[in-house]
């Protein structure tokens, strides 16, 4: 028994914790477009943090590999092996055939199977939304982005939807694992069973079962309609949702939008093999090189991997910084509404965790 | 009749008044928003039938608020009342007979049913889905307007939402195929993908729309969503005159969060549209104001657009009867009985712009029966 205890317990921490003062690699995939800048934001804030990390820049412009396809280079995914965590700025998807997405690709590599998106509303930004903090946590590897898909005769198409036993346990275990890590009160289960009864009832099942493991956190079970008509009435009934993939997709754009949108909210990609935290928002080639990037969404997933690797104090400092000074509004970015620059803005967090 | 005549040109003056010239100027009367309500030219001699479902929750409480309203505004519709529902089944009339009656009537005013997570005989599909399949009802039509005089995050909300609801996600296929992995199926046909697009377009074209947009998410399901997205494509190269746009899903509820009004007519499958319906329903209010009707191409079933029982509110006399009443209006407007659905979209309105008399959902403290005394005092 206290075996299989503290087995769990090594599982559900990052998998080679170290003391917190040793210096620990992560890897950096800077990006596309704005990308570069607001990873070297990051990375400036860091150092003036003084965070424990060394950073192993890695470029993941597809090469053709030997199958003749177009692949993440043999390079990042050594990196990203060795690490076990990384740092994302946006990715471009090539427009056109012959690419496969390379954030599915590095979803599959390195078995990212929950992904996890707080948003909260921003003192000092308001929208029309004032008391918004949840966390959605989306099953990653299957649902309906199964890609399973044929078309049966001419003009019928039939799609299927894979729900598993193994993945439905893996994502509601850790939604119930990272409320009571963080301290949330409660966890909703999104779901659809009176449509879909078989898959999306047993989705709900192994949320019920993982909710019996975790009696000091509350958990509740909704239809996604329901949820979608009271999220937009009153954000502050929902703390922490878990679901099958589509309802994810859809409910973390959802909730993005009430807090003023994707440049704000920051992302972390739960993985068997590793973790990678991401931001999720556009390569804005329009702005890029500008200086005129907003870094808040990839600082504050930098912020989401200290505490995944137990260096939560640091993460807490940048986070506070990060706030106050979007709060006290002196340097704002262009789409906060102000007009200081993306290294103004960084200086000014920079001062206040120094 | 005398100021009547005056709004119409000479030349049906010159016409004797038969039938079918009242026909006309009864229309184009009801067609003008401006003009205040007209008495009927002459009372129907035979009162319409129509079909009654109470549905679950307070379904039963809200058709009550309906037929009060009805009584009240003496409006010539009779009622064939059917107790349909999934959880009670002891209760439930066959759904075949009430299919009957609403092929037969041809129109259907139905309360919410409540679809639980399982059923007793391992069957997958659930009686709504039965009942729209028999029926055809592929049209799902939700017309999302902020309320007048209801203050909330969003102002001047104006969008139709038009779903797809005999395929897609709701198609009730699914296996587990070993212990522990489960297939459900997502149908999407070239045929009723387009039937849905060309209804949303005549729609756009008859309620003077300007845009119509497809929500989809073909950039994943490829080859469903593909279907139903180039569908759309092909069926607006045949109406120049309406704007087509396109939006994936998760980027149109982000935006209809922020910027809601940014929408007109949107043309979505099966599951987005009840996600849409639900999200929009909540920025004008709730799922208690919002009307909507599911068409085939024979009858037409109203019904409150975004669907919940509120089963925890029965018998506590809270719940408000706003979407059952528009939802009523409307279906008074499609039976060519105008006057009455006027009357009461009016006396709704009106209670609402004043704002005195508002059921909790609205913030305000009446009762169900206290709104409805209050809607029934402003039929005028």
């Amino acid at each position: 028994m206290a075996n299989h205890l503290l087995r769990k317990i090594n599982l559900s921490l990052p998998l080679c914790r170290r003391y917190s003062t040793e210096v620990r690699k992560a890897t950096l995939i800077p990006g596309d477009g704005i990308g570069p800048e607001i990873s070297a934001a990051v990375q400036k804030i860091f150092e003036a943090a003084h965070v424990p990390i060394e950073w192993e820049s890695v470029d993941v412009t597809p090469v053709r590999g030997p199958d003749g396809k177009f692949g993440i280079p043999q390079s990042a995914i050594d990196s990203m092996n060795k690490n076990k965590v990384g740092l994302k700025g946006p990715l471009m998807t090539p427009v056109g055939k012959g690419h496969r997405s390379l954030n599915l690709a590095l979803r599959k590599e390195f078995n990212l199977y929950a992904n996890v998106r707080p948003c909260r509303s921003l003192e000092g930004y308001p929208t029309l939304y004032t008391d918004v903090d949840v966390v959605t946590v989306r099953e990653n590897t299957e649902g309906e982005y199964s890609g399973i898909e044929h078309e049966i005769v001419d003009g019928v198409v039939q799609s299927i939807k894979l729900i598993t036993e193994d993945a439905s346990k893996r994502v509601a275990e850790f939604a119930f694992e990272f409320a009571k890590k963080e301290g949330r009160e409660k966890v909703t289960a999104v779901h659809k069973a009176n449509i879909m009864r078989m898959s999306d009832g047993l989705f709900l099942r192994c949320c019920r079962e993982a909710a019996e493991k975790y009696p000091e956190v509350k958990f509740e079970e909704k239809y996604l309609d329901t949820v979608c008509l009271n999220m937009v009435q009153d954000p502050s009934r929902f703390d922490v949702l878990v679901m099958p993939n589509l309802y994810g997709d859809i409910l973390s754009d959802m909730c993005a939008g009430l807090v003023g949108g994707l440049g704000l909210t920051p992302s972390g990609n739960i993985g068997i093999n590793g973790a990678l935290f991401e931001s999720v928002h556009g390569t804005a080639p329009d702005i890029a090189g500008k200086d005129a990037a907003n870094p808040t969404a990839l600082l504050l997933s930098a912020v989401m991997m200290l505490r995944y690797l137990e260096l939560g104090s640091y993460g807490d400092k940048i986070e506070k910084a990060c706030f106050e000074v979007i709060k006290e509004g002196k340097f704002r970015t262009g789409d906060l509404g102000g007009k200081a620059k993306c290294s103004e803005f960084t200086n000014a967090i920079c001062e206040k965790v120094a | 009749m005398a100021h009547l005549t005056r709004a119409i040109p000479n030349i049906f003056l010159k016409v004797p008044l038969n039938t079918t010239v009242t026909g006309v100027l009864k229309r184009t009367l009801s067609c003008s928003p401006t003009l205040s309500i007209q008495a009927p030219v002459s009372r129907p001699e035979n009162h319409t039938k129509c079909t009654l479902i109470p549905g679950d929750g307070v379904g039963p409480e809200l058709v009550h608020c309906v037929l009060e309203v009805f009584k009240a505004a003496q409006v010539p519709v009779e009622f064939e009342t059917f107790f349909l529902s999934e959880v009670n089944q002891a209760m439930s009339a066959p759904l075949e007979e009430v299919e009957e009656s609403i092929n037969r009537n041809g129109i259907c005013l139905k309360g919410v049913l409540a679809t639980p997570d399982y059923s007793h005989t391992g069957e997958l599909e659930t009686l709504n889905m039965k009942l729209r399949r028999n029926l055809d009802l592929y049209a799902n039509v939700v017309h999302v307007k902020s309320l007048p005089g209801v203050k909330l995050r969003h102002q001047n909300i104006d969008c139709v939402i038009i779903r797809e609801m005999t395929e897609g996600e709701y198609s009730a296929l699914e296996h587990e195929s070993v212990k522990g992995v489960v297939e459900c199926l997502k149908i999407v046909t070239k045929r009723k993908s387009q039937r849905i697009a060309k209804f949303a377009f005549d729609y756009a074209t008859k309620n003077n729309r300007k845009k119509v947009t497809a929500v989809h998410k073909a950039n994943i399901m490829k080859l469903g969503d593909g279907l139903f997205l180039n569908s759309c494509k092909e069926i607006a190269k045949l109406y120049p005159k309406i704007e087509f746009e396109q939006i994936i899903v998760d980027n149109c509820t982000m935006q209809i969060v922020s910027n809601p009004q940014q929408f007109d007519v949107m043309v979505t499958p099966n599951l987005y549209g009840n996600i849409l319906d639900n999200l929009s329903s909540g920025l004008v209010g709730g799922a208690g104001v919002v009307a909507g009707a599911s068409y085939s191409s024979e009858c037409v079933v109203f019904e409150p657009g975004a669907r919940h029982t509120y089963a925890e509110a029965v018998g506590k006399n809270v719940a408000n009867p706003t979407a059952m009443l528009l939802a009523s209006a409307k279906m008074l407007s499609h039976i060519n009985l105008q006057y009455y659905g006027d009357l009461i979209r009016n006396a709704v309105n009106r209670v609402l712009k004043a704002g005195k008399v508002r059921t909790k959902d609205l913030g305000g403290q009446a009762t169900t029966q206290e709104y409805i005394f209050a809607i029934i005092s402003n039929l005028r």
